[in-house]
């Protein structure tokens, strides 16, 4: 194969990779604001979190960091759950109208970020650690890709779609997204809105927990790496229309592919690239792409 | 002089109390060095970003997190100026300079961004840091190859001076705006923009003069706080910090007296030192519970729980006199 080509297929799948994780992180922080209108700027720290945890438990106990999925996802909905019926949930109760909700709970989440990090800094330290596993090359066309990225790809695909499906036909699902349409109607239908909501942050936090047991196969962990998959989340949720959870698994792969784009001409503006597109976007179209 | 006239609009009293611990904190370098100096000159820094945070986004309701921006530009233009290699400029000019780069940035941004509303324009400002955190990392390292700058060092009591001059200006700004007309028209954007625009106010024009005029003072700090810092790189300038403790210390303090943020900020800035030197290994953990704790328990800040206080002490007194009658 000509090497240009090489190239783009390498950019390409780069780009799936980065944007199948992109859109786990996005989709869960849709479906934290969206529905339950907390805009959590801690979302990168369950991220961090789980990515540490996955380390612990692959280099101590050598467990599968794929089986570390199905420990870690659960953990961190029940987490998630609990904060927001203690801290959210609260803040709700107490706010005068949903705009002082909005900055309170920003605010909060800012509480829980600090917290977060400095668990992981008495946990882990400040070094940066990594492990290898599936780190064996395969062959696609001639371009060779690590093992561990395609299989990244295939569960953050795999994933994403069967919880989009969850959210559209299981019952619980339909309960979010009345919550999301008209909570108040909703609930004379006899939605338990306050579980509802309290299960929608749950989620999101379980999607960034999953999102950290994959990323933690190939990047270096460290507590402080959360804020950037935060920042990429916030932009994410706006270019695919704040709440729409179809415009951020969308927009998380087009994020991704521009990004791996940029990487491959400047490496270090690839954030600053992101910022641009998304202030640009903002100025011209609010409501995101997919937006109503 | 005629004293009735100022009487009446009650700025006598505080007036006077607020001079005579103006005159008392400009001796201070004095009778007291050190570390003390070096800790209020922290608190007065504090003091200017929360006061001028306050002055855009408290009459008119739009959450700005942008303050490390304008902090982190006053922070450049000042290491840029004053190199250790020797300084290009006087101090005085390269802070004016800082606050000037600082508001003109916030004139260019607030005429794009301030037609966003609600959460858009948090999100949008806060993004506004990043990307000139990124950008400057980025010409750091390719254009001008240096990963940090030095900058000289000024003395202590200097610095302090400065930064006591910057919160002046910056709580005089603040106490005479509100009462402008040009202070009253945010207020009404901030209760009901429309209703604003129709009664005659060029709301534009209002939002983006005071969001430049409150970014002028957070960049002439940060071109004093580039002297404290010493070393700096694009991270140091602009930590996302600078933007959210602001914000915070305001609610701490309270928003609904004038005084709230100024309290909110000197106990805030205080303990974060404190924690930050006496417990290092769990300061954040601690910073964080304090936070939630702010925003869930005292939602108007100091001031709300001092204003309760006094009505309870109030309601308590008229129902001893109701029994005795």
């Amino acid at each position: 194969m000509p090497e240009s080509v090489v190239t783009i297929l390498n950019i390409l799948i780069g780009g799936l990779l980065l944007g199948g994780i992109y859109a786990l992180i996005a989709m869960g922080m849709s479906l934290q604001y969206g529905v339950a209108r907390v805009l959590n700027i801690a979302h990168g720290e369950f991220i961090m979190i789980a990515a540490f945890g996955t380390f612990s438990l692959y280099t101590v106990a050598g467990i599968n960091p794929l089986i570390c999925l199905v420990i870690i996802g659960p953990i961190t909905l029940i987490i998630g759950f609990l904060i927001h019926r203690s801290l959210f949930y609260q803040l709700s109760l107490k706010a005068p109208n949903p705009d002082a909700f909005a900055a309170s709970s920003i605010l909060a989440s800012f509480g829980l970020l600090f917290i977060i990090q400095n668990i992981a800094l008495m946990g882990w330290g400040a070094d940066y650690r990594a492990y290898s596993y599936l780190n064996e090359g395969v062959n696609i066309g001639g371009a060779i890709f690590p093992a561990n990225k395609l299989v990244i790809l295939g569960f953050a695909v795999g994933i994403g779609v069967a919880f989009y499906l969850f959210l559209a036909r299981s019952r619980i699902g339909k309960a979010i997204r009345s919550a999301a349409q008209d909570p108040q109607t909703a609930s004379l239908m006899g939605v338990n809105i306050n579980r509802v909501l309290a299960i929608c942050f749950g989620l999101g936090a379980m999607m960034a927990a999953i999102a950290g047991v994959l990323i933690s196969m190939r990047v270096p962990l460290n507590p402080a790496m959360g804020m950037q998959y935060t920042f990429i989340a916030i932009i994410i949720i706006v270019l695919g229309g704040l709440g729409s959870i179809p415009g951020s698994f969308i927009g998380g792969f087009m994020l991704g592919i521009i990004g791996e784009v940029v990487t491959h001409f400047e490496p270090s503006l690839s954030l600053a690239a992101y910022y641009f597109i998304f202030m640009l976007l903002l100025l011209i179209r609010p409501k995101g792409i997919f937006g109503k | 002089m005629d004293v009735s006239r100022y009487k009446s609009k009650g700025i006598l009293i505080p007036g006077l109390i607020g001079l005579v611990f103006l005159i008392l904190l400009a001796t201070l370098p004095f009778y007291i060095t050190g570390y003390t100096v070096v800790l209020i000159t922290t608190i007065l820094m504090y003091g200017i970003l929360t006061v001028s945070w306050v002055l855009f986004s408290g009459p008119s309701g739009y959450l700005s997190l942008a303050s490390a921006a304008f902090f982190g530009v006053g922070i450049y233009v000042g290491a840029i100026l004053l190199p250790n290699t020797g300084q290009l400029v006087p101090l005085v000019v390269a802070v004016i300079l800082g606050g000037l780069a600082s508001g003109l940035i916030a004139l260019g941004v607030g005429a794009l961004t301030l037609r966003l509303r609600g959460i858009y324009f948090a999100i949008f400002t806060f993004g506004l840091v990043i990307l000139i955190l990124e950008v400057l990392n980025w010409w750091e390292h390719t254009v001008s190859h240096l990963r940090g700058r030095f900058v000289m060092s000024v003395d202590n009591d200097m610095m302090f001076w400065l930064m006591l001059g910057i919160f002046v200006a910056t709580a005089l700004t603040y106490f005479f705006f509100r009462r402008s007309k040009f202070g009253l028209a945010l207020q009404g954007i901030g209760q009901n923009e429309e209703a604003a625009a129709h009664s005659g106010v060029n709301v534009t024009m209002v939002k983006v003069l005071t969001f430049a005029l409150s970014a002028v003072f957070a960049g002439a700090a940060g071109a004093v706080w580039a002297t404290r810092l010493t070393y700096i790189d694009p991270y140091v300038a602009f930590h996302v910090n600078f933007s959210f403790l602001p914000v915070l210390m305001a609610i701490f303090g309270g928003m609904g007296q004038m005084y709230g943020p100024l309290i909110g900020a000197a106990l805030f800035a205080y303990l974060q030192e404190k924690l930050q030197t006496e417990f290092p290994e769990i300061y954040m953990l601690i910073f964080g519970f304090v936070l939630i704790a702010t925003v869930l328990f005292m939602r108007d800040g100091l001031v709300g729980v001092v204003e309760w206080v006094i009505r309870k002490l109030r309601r308590g007194g008229s129902a001893v006199q109701n029994a005795d009658t």
